[in-house]
């Protein structure tokens, strides 16, 4: 079985700080991280590798210190990873996003593609989806578990109140949770490896079947119009002394008074 | 001149941290509390290939270097400076010397469940009455035909209840001193050889320090480490690897006594205002990072020498001289910060202090480093 894994690195925060003036990303001092739920699904991968046998090789569209994050996978089991990497990349929304994934995909073989559910810094949940929807192949988001039969799979997909099990034939993508596994640390070996036996293999545009206008910002149609940091509400009251029945008329009370029942 | 560290030694941090937060620290005042031994890191460390770092992967190890191991040794002693003593004595004094200076045979059998984790092991030069003065050894071993014989016993062995093969120093000719002293591998399950009494300690109270007993154990003419009478220069030799690794842990728990204490004083109020407002805290944090920075230098630069094949024994004393003494200042200073609670077992800074006290004292103490940087100088 092949496996392609794609990983976003991602700062390690979920309070991400924002420039008020270009509203983009303060990035300094800010160390950065695999995607969490990226990160289940890699290990979702290297679990299926450990227990049938596959070839799990990590994709990322990034600036070139994604290299970091690849070669962690690199560490943790994965045999090949593939950056993508171009100015005429950048400032991409998730449309140019999946779709350069997607034409990077077309070249590579593969059974399955695991993505995570959605970004930390983005949450969007968009991208692994578009790109299922671009190669034109099945996908099942909102994984939490991955079992293998046969010729395809079964996969336990979560929604509001409970989960559906579905049987799907390969190849399809799946969107992985972070709830799904708690994945493995590198290991010390893995991290020579990864820097000695292992290669992270470039792509750019001119390696991709695809237009400069169809990608980057050029090619994403969303319109940023505005960043923001969430302004600080004003400071809750507290009402003391009040026994259970008291408290409940109170909420009840100023619930009604904003017009929420 | 470099002083960066390499990109595999940053994702190695980042794995060594990862792991030291989520499974060292956690049961760092328990190890503590409950003097138990910290088996299940221990398995743990195996699983990723943290025992045997730096010896090759065609002895069990990982392929990596001395510094990338010292690392591990560091982040591990940020939260746990029994978990670092435990990694050091078993890497730097029992499966170095097997790697150092033994028969492809010896590595084969002993390296490399060692270097791969599945062995854990231990080494034993002290006895009552032969500490700083090594050349005192009162353990015999006599060749009886295809075996040496040997009786005697050793104290505050790192590792002793948990480990499975020994390295042993004992007097194959006690009528030449230092030079009758020869080395041997010595496995647990032999006969006659049994762990003796367990030490109560001050600090690093979950590293299983016990005396060996031996009475007349047979050891194989095989097991004999190097030469006969080659022992003495064989345990100076791993001691002056093995400080390196000391000098680690002794920078970790520095270094996890002020991150601890960085933490502390900016939550802590007194007088209407953080505690980090307070110019006596800020210089004592700055002093405090200060001299931790400077024996990382140091200890970083021992390991470098070894990993570059440069004599690494003047620059390995003066790291575990200075890291140590820059530990038990550091930590002192943390509980004086914290203070009342720094006292208390609430928050981890006492235990650090009482864990920093012993890297003054083993693998030579600070006036044996002093004596072998001196040594080196007049």
């Amino acid at each position: 079985m092949k496996i392609v894994v794609c990983i976003k690195q991602v700062p390690d925060t979920n309070e991400v700080r924002l420039d008020p003036i270009t509203g983009t990303l303060i990035r300094d001092g800010v160390p950065s991280i695999i995607n969490p739920d990226d990160k289940s699904g890699l290990e979702a991968a290297l679990v299926l590798k450990d227990k049938h046998g596959a070839h799990v090789t990590v994709l990322t569209m990034g600036p070139p210190q994604a290299d970091l994050a690849l070669r962690e996978a690199l560490a943790m089991g994965a045999d090949e990873a593939i950056l993508l990497t171009d100015r005429a990349f950048a400032g991409a929304d998730t449309w140019a996003t999946s779709l350069t994934l997607a034409k990077a995909l077309e070249k590579m073989e593969y059974d399955l593609i695991v993505t995570g559910r959605q970004a930390i810094d983005g949450d969007t949940a968009q991208v692994g989806p578009e790109i299922a929807e671009h190669l034109k192949i099945p996908h099942i988001s909102y994984a939490k578990d991955i079992q293998k039969e046969d010729d395809g799979l079964i996969i336990k997909r979560m929604f509001e109140e409970g989960y559906h099990l579905i049987r799907v034939k390969m190849p399809c993508l799946i969107t992985a949770l972070s709830e799904m596994n708690s994945p493995r640390y590198m290991n010390v070996a893995g991290v020579f490896d990864a820097y000695r036996e292992k290669e992270v293999k470039i792509l750019s545009i001119a390696d991709l079947n695809i237009d400069k206008d169809e990608i980057g910002l050029k090619g994403s149609p969303t319109k940023v119009k505005k960043s923001f940091t969430k302004g600080a509400k004003t400071a809750g009251k507290l009402y003391k002394d009040l026994d259970e029945k008291e408290a409940a008329k109170m909420i009840v009370e100023k619930l009604q008074e904003k017009f929420i029942i | 001149m470099n002083f960066n560290i390499t990109k595999e030694q940053i994702l190695l941090q980042q794995l060594y941290r990862e792991f030291t937060e989520r499974e060292v620290k956690t049961i760092a005042a328990e190890v503590d509390e409950e003097e138990r031994f910290p088996i299940e890191t221990v398995e743990k460390m195996q699983k990723y290939g943290m025992m045997g770092i730096q010896f090759p992967k065609k002895y069990g190890g990982a392929g990596g270097d001395n510094a990338s191991y010292i690392m591990l040794v560091e982040e591990v002693s940020k939260a746990c400076g029994t978990t670092g003593v435990v990694l050091s004595a078993h890497a730097s004094l029992c499966a170095a010397p097997i790697y150092e200076f033994g028969t492809e045979e010896q590595k084969q059998k002993y390296l490399v469940p060692l270097a791969s984790g599945k062995k854990l092991g231990a080494f034993g030069l002290t006895e009552p009455n032969a500490g700083t003065d090594a050349a005192g050894q009162q353990t015999k071993a006599v060749l009886n035909g295809d075996h040496y014989i040997l009786n005697g016993s050793k104290i505050f062995i790192t590792n002793a209840s948990y480990a499975d093969t020994f390295i042993v120093m004992a007097m194959t000719d006690k009528s030449v001193g230092t030079k009758g002293i020869s080395a041997f591998i010595v496995e647990k399950d032999f006969e006659g050889f049994s762990i003796g009494k367990k030490e109560l300690k001050l600090g690093i109270r979950g590293s299983a320090t016990c005396e060996l007993i031996f009475d007349n154990v047979k050891v194989p003419k095989e097991n004999l480490l190097g030469k006969e009478g080659k022992g003495f220069s064989i345990a100076m030799k791993t001691l002056d690897g093995g400080r390196i690794g000391i000098a680690a842990q002794a920078l970790g728990i520095a270094q996890g006594a002020i991150d601890e204490t960085v933490k502390y004083v900016k939550e802590r109020k007194q007088f209407g205002k953080s505690i980090s407002k307070f110019q006596n805290t800020q210089f004592m944090l700055a002093d405090m990072q200060t001299n931790a920075d400077a024996a990382r230098l140091l200890v970083y630069k021992a390991a470098f020498n070894k990993d570059n094949g440069l004599p690494y024994s003047y620059e390995a004393a003066m790291a575990k001289l200075f890291a140590s003494e820059a530990a038990m200042k550091i930590t002192t200073q943390a509980v004086q910060l914290h203070g009342g609670y720094g006292y208390t077992r609430e928050y981890p800074v006492e235990r650090m202090m009482r864990d920093a006290k012993i890297t003054e004292i083993y693998e030579g103490t600070s006036e044996v480093q002093r004596m072998v940087i001196s040594a080196h100088m007049l």
